[in-house]
Order: C-alpha cells, then sequence, then structure tokens
C-alpha cells in the first residue's frame, strides 16, 4: 500500500516536473520568480552592507572588538540630548501643523474643486524644486522679527517641505475612498464638518496619515540645510558639529536616527495592519 | 436571508417613528451647471405619505432634483418647502431627510450597528437606548444577525438594508432613494424593492426615489414623475402613465410602443381597418399623424393573404413579443405564449387593433 502512494507521488512529481519543463508559462512564472529575487536580494545588500560595515565600526574599538562604549559616549556628548528634544519638538509640530492644514484642504479640493488638483500637485513640487538656500533667504526676507529668533520658524519652513509628500499620500488615500458620497451620507444624517472629518474620513483616511506623518518626522529627522543656514541644532546638525575625535559617535546617532524612522514606520504599520485585522 | 413584505408588516411593531410624512413642493426650479440645464422650471407637489419616483433617462435631471431637495445642490431659482417652510437656504445636515445612495454609502469603520447608530449619536441619545433602536432597525431590514460586521463582510444588497435602516433611524420627515437598488443583482434588486415598499406604506413616509428603470418606478411608486430635460413630462399614477401617456416621449419611455402612419377621420384614426378613437390634443398643422401602440394594443391573426410578416419572435415568460412588419412599419404585438407557437418567422399575419383609444403625435420625416 506504502509503495503503491510512494509511486503514485513520484509519478505525479515526474508529471508536475514535465509539465513545468513542457509548458512555456510555467517557464516564465518560475524566471519572472529567479529574476524577483535577485533583484530583491540585490536591492537588501544594496542597503545591509554599508549598513553592516557602520554599525561594525560603531561597535568595535580599536583593537577590533565588540563594545557598547560609543552609546555611552553618546548619552555624555554635550548637547545630544538637547538637539534630540528640538528635533523632536520640531518633527511633532511640523506633523500637527501639516496635517491640520493639509487635510481640510485636501478634502475641499477633492469635494469641490477637482480641477484645481493638478494646480496644487505643481504647487506642492516647488517645495522639492527649489534650492534651500533660495527658500531659507527668501523666508527670511519675508518673516516678522519676532518669528525669526523663534524655533518655531523651522517647523513652519518644514511644513512646506513636507508638502510634497503629504500630499501625495492623503491625494492617494482620499481617491481610495468614496469620498463624495461618505460625506453626503454623514450630512444627510445631520453631521456637520468638524464631525465629518472627525469621525468619518480621519478614520477612513488613517494609513494616508500615518504614512505621511512619518514621511515628515523622516524629513524632520534628516533635514540639515535650513536648520544650520537658521543656527538651530537639530540631530543632523549636531552629527556634523560634534568634535571628529571619535567619528563613531556620530556614525552611530546617523544610524540611530534612520533606525528609529524604520522602528516607527514599523510599529504604525503593524499596528495599523492588527487594527485593520481585528475589524476584519 | 432577506425578509418578506409580510414579515416586515408583522414587526413593525414599536419601530414606526412617525406615522405620516411631511407635504413636499418643489417650485419652478432651474438649475443651470455651465450652459447644460440640469433643471428647467421642474415643478412637483408630493402630498404626506406618498412615494413618488422620479424617472427619466440619464442627464433628464432627476438626481439633480434630489439633490436640491437632499440639500447639496442650490437652485438657481426655486423654491422647495418642506412642511410649509421654504428649505432652499437650510443645509444638508439641518434638512431631517434620510437618504440611501446608489453607491455603497456605509462608513467602511463603522459596524452595521454603528453605522445605523450614527444620526442617534449625533442627536445625542444616549447609548443603551440607541443601540437597541439601531438593533430594532437592522431586525427590521433583516439583519438581526449581523449588527457587528462592517460593510466589507455585508453583501451589496445587505449594505443597502443597513443603509435603509441607518436613513430611517433618524425619523426623517422625507426619506429620498438615489437609484439604491441600481448596483445590486436583478433577485436581490427584486426583494429589495419589495421590501423598501412595504416599509414606506407601514411607516407612511414621504419618499422621493430617483430610478431610471421603469419596472422600479412603475412597481413601487404612488405616483411617477416622468422627467425629460429638466422638466416634468407627466405626473401620474403608474396605470395612468402606461395607458394614457400624455406626451410622446412618454410613450416612447414608458413601456414598449410601436410607431405606425395612419389617417385621422375627425376625432378618430384608421388603424388596421378600424376607427380608434384619439386620445388627449393632436399635434397642430400637421397633415401626416402616426399611432403610437402598446403591445397589448393589437392583436396577430394568421392569414396567409395577410398584409404583415412575422420579423421578430422574443420569449418572454406568460407572454410572447412579435414584431411584424407591416406597411413599412415594425409593430410589436404580446401574445400568450401557450398559443405562440403558430408564428413562426416569416408568418403571414393580420393585425387588429383593439386599443380604445389611441396616442396621436406628428409623423417623423424620413431620411
Amino acid at each position: 500500500m506504502a509503495s503503491l502512494e510512494l509511486g503514485q507521488a513520484i509519478q505525479g512529481e515526474a508529471l508536475m516536473d514535465s509539465y513545468s519543463r513542457g509548458n512555456p508559462s510555467a517557464r516564465r512564472i518560475k524566471r519572472v520568480r529567479w529574476g524577483r529575487g535577485t533583484a530583491l536580494f540585490l536591492a537588501a545588500l544594496y542597503f545591509i552592507v554599508p549598513f553592516y560595515a557602520a554599525m561594525q565600526f560603531c561597535l568595535q574599538d580599536v583593537n577590533g572588538h565588540f563594545t557598547l562604549q560609543t552609546f555611552t559616549q553618546i548619552a555624555q556628548a554635550p548637547g545630544f540630548y538637547s538637539a534630540l528634544w528640538l528635533s523632536t519638538q520640531l518633527a511633532v509640530a511640523t506633523m500637527a501643523i501639516v496635517l491640520i492644514l493639509m487635510v481640510p484642504t485636501m478634502i475641499y479640493v477633492h469635494l469641490r474643486m477637482p480641477r484645481f488638483r493638478r494646480v496644487m500637485e505643481v504647487i506642492t513640487i516647488l517645495p522639492i524644486v527649489i534650492p534651500p538656500i533660495v527658500l531659507i533667504v527668501g523666508v527670511d526676507g519675508v518673516t516678522p522679527l519676532w518669528l525669526k529668533s523663534s524655533q518655531w520658524l523651522l517647523a513652519l519652513i518644514y511644513v512646506v517641505l513636507a508638502m510634497p509628500y503629504v500630499y501625495r499620500s492623503l491625494d492617494a488615500g482620499l481617491g481610495a475612498i468614496d469620498l463624495k458620497t461618505l460625506v453626503e451620507a454623514a450630512r444627510s444624517l445631520g453631521s456637520g464638518w468638524v464631525s465629518i472629518i472627525w469621525r468619518v474620513l480621519i478614520p477612513n483616511l488613517r494609513s494616508a496619515l500615518l504614512s505621511a506623518s512619518v514621511l515628515t518626522l523622516a524629513l524632520v529627522f534628516g533635514e540639515f540645510t535650513i536648520a544650520s543656514l537658521d543656527g538651530w541644532t537639530t540631530i543632523p546638525v549636531w552629527i556634523y558639529l560634534t568634535p571628529t575625535t571619535n567619528p563613531r559617535i556620530n556614525t552611530l546617532v546617523a544610524m540611530m536616527a534612520l533606525l528609529g524612522t524604520a522602528l516607527v514606520l514599523m510599529l504604525i504599520v503593524s499596528f495599523d495592519r492588527k487594527s485593520h485585522l481585528r475589524r476584519s | 436571508m432577506l425578509m418578506d413584505t409580510q414579515t416586515i408588516r408583522s414587526t413593525m411593531t414599536d419601530v414606526s417613528p412617525r406615522k405620516t410624512g411631511a407635504p413636499v413642493v418643489l417650485e419652478n426650479l432651474t438649475r443651470q451647471f455651465g450652459t447644460a440645464k440640469a433643471l428647467d422650471g421642474f415643478t412637483l407637489n408630493i402630498a404626506p405619505g406618498e412615494f413618488v419616483a422620479l424617472l427619466g433617462p440619464s442627464g433628464c435631471g432627476k438626481t439633480t432634483a434630489l439633490r436640491v431637495l437632499a440639500g447639496f445642490e442650490r437652485p438657481d431659482i426655486g423654491r422647495v418647502t418642506v412642511d410649509g417652510h421654504d428649505v432652499v437656504h437650510v443645509p444638508a445636515q439641518k434638512r431631517d431627510m434620510g437618504m440611501v445612495f446608489q453607491s455603497y454609502s456605509l462608513f467602511p469603520n463603522m459596524s452595521a450597528r454603528d453605522n445605523v447608530a450614527f444620526g442617534l449619536q449625533l442627536r445625542h441619545q444616549r447609548s443603551a437606548p440607541r443601540r437597541a433602536r439601531a438593533d430594532e432597525l437592522l431586525d427590521l431590514v433583516g439583519l438581526s444577525e449581523h449588527t457587528t460586521k462592517y460593510p466589507h463582510q455585508l453583501s451589496g444588497g445587505q449594505q443597502q438594508r443597513v443603509a435603509l435602516a441607518r436613513a430611517l433611524a433618524i425619523e426623517p420627515r422625507v426619506l429620498l432613494l438615489d437609484e439604491p437598488l441600481s448596483a445590486l443583482d436583478a433577485k436581490v434588486r427584486a426583494e429589495l424593492r419589495d421590501q423598501i415598499r412595504a416599509l414606506q406604506q407601514r411607516l407612511m413616509i414621504t419618499t422621493v426615489f430617483v430610478t431610471h428603470d421603469q419596472e422600479e418606478a412603475l412597481s413601487m411608486a404612488d405616483r411617477v414623475c416622468v422627467m425629460s430635460r429638466g422638466r416634468a413630462e407627466q405626473i401620474a399614477t403608474p396605470a395612468e402613465l402606461y395607458s394614457k401617456p400624455s406626451t410622446e416621449f412618454v410613450a416612447q419611455f414608458v413601456g414598449i410602443s410601436s410607431r405606425v402612419a395612419v389617417e385621422r377621420n375627425g376625432d378618430s384614426v384608421g388603424l388596421f381597418g378600424r376607427e380608434v378613437k384619439i386620445r388627449g390634443d393632436v399635434p397642430q398643422g400637421t397633415e401626416s399623424l402616426d399611432a403610437l401602440l402598446r403591445p397589448e394594443d393589437v392583436d396577430v391573426i394568421v392569414a396567409p393573404t395577410g398584409l404583415g410578416i412575422i420579423t421578430h419572435k422574443s420569449f418572454l415568460g406568460a407572454t410572447t413579443r412579435l414584431e411584424v412588419g407591416i406597411a413599412g412599419a415594425s409593430v410589436k404585438a404580446d401574445i400568450l405564449s401557450s398559443g405562440a407557437d403558430v408564428f413562426e418567422l416569416g408568418t403571414r399575419v393580420d393585425l387588429v387593433a383593439n386599443a380604445r383609444d389611441v396616442l396621436v403625435t406628428a409623423s417623423r420625416p424620413t431620411i
């Protein structure tokens, strides 16, 4: 009996094998799979090798032994905590301002001025096209004195810089829902605009809002030029300004910023997926 | 599982919120989008508790009329009164009208129960009664086992029933239905159609139903308003609309009509060897006339020397539709399927008019 089953299995396998050998579409699928795997592997190498090299550099002493000493050195380095605090404050403020500005605007444009979407797309690309030096000089020329000395000016500039990313995330999110019908359904039930945005639209735009927030966070934690020109010591500026007697510190902070952003992104995505699964 | 009409009637005990609806008057509404006039002096009076269907082809203005009534569009000219109050400047969220949309409009982030309770929550109703009322309404539409499900877990028909329950939960003065059945398959559509009608009759809620499906309009509504080019062509009961269309457009749009050239003799016309009275007005200043015939207005008789010839035959169930080519016209006639065997394609036949009166219109110019 067992030998019969084994015989059938072998026969089946042989059939499958001959099928995949003889069938051009099966061969094509196999080729595509290999191609994908190779591309993914090469891309992973591109990211992992430098990251691994940098981490190895940070986590070993001059004799090549593994050590966590660099972490304690970072903690003791002057100005690190204040730079981290400033970057965090700016990130939170930028996220809040850009979302408060962009969410109602985008909803309005999608609902009432769909033709204006093209114009808005072009406008939001401008911060990418205009060099930061031009931007800061321009901003400096029109900023009132009381705001010039405030760190919140930097947050306002970051709002402009974050617009292209926030616009695209929200545009995709709004395009994925039947905005007009949802809004009209809520209105017919007696809902005002604040309630519509808060109770109906934001929960359905969560993924778009999360990706917009993560992109803004990454932008604020990575932006150097404007912060430096404006005289604020954010994390990237701190990395640059810290004396290079121990380059491991600078490298490790840069790696931590990268890892931190990736971690936040993963946490948000997994939270989003979990809550989606819970609802399903 | 869908509830049948009888079950709805028997379960409707405490759920009926308001026993009579509000009267609605749409008066001389005009609404223009760019150069296109969606509404052009549209007027309609709806009695309390009446079910009126707005029927017409795409672009005739029926949805615009409904949206003006709902408050989503503002008319350029005209008045909308509900219960005697002009509501043109009242925003949609304050009009107290429940609406069911063509596309599935449930809030994806809320369960069926939360969707139904949404309007009640906005009216600051407390949690326990709100929940109880939502469950009651979901039970009413046959979805008591699906209260915790989210829209993506419900079928199209179930979603529309939740939407109906949600619209009814707020005890609206007027219920607005914007082609709510058009996205559903034929079987579910027929069941939900009966269910909506039964609910409306039980609640006696003033209802405006937009559709381009004449079968839906004729089977559900107390009165049907046929619209064309932003105007009401005819407002009548379904039976009157079908049997006595007042214009050529209505005759062509509602039901099936065949056009046959006729000669006028005073107040009647000669039709297949019989004199048939003219219904309504005869177009002035026209020499040649056409009669518009329903398929049941003519009998078909097999006659080897007959002037007509059967060109097409379609089985429709209880009846069979024949198309007879006669004197340059193509006339549709319905006969009982049980006696349809004798009528084969190419059979020679005679036609006999059996209508008491007939709508007459000016002949179309031949190209």
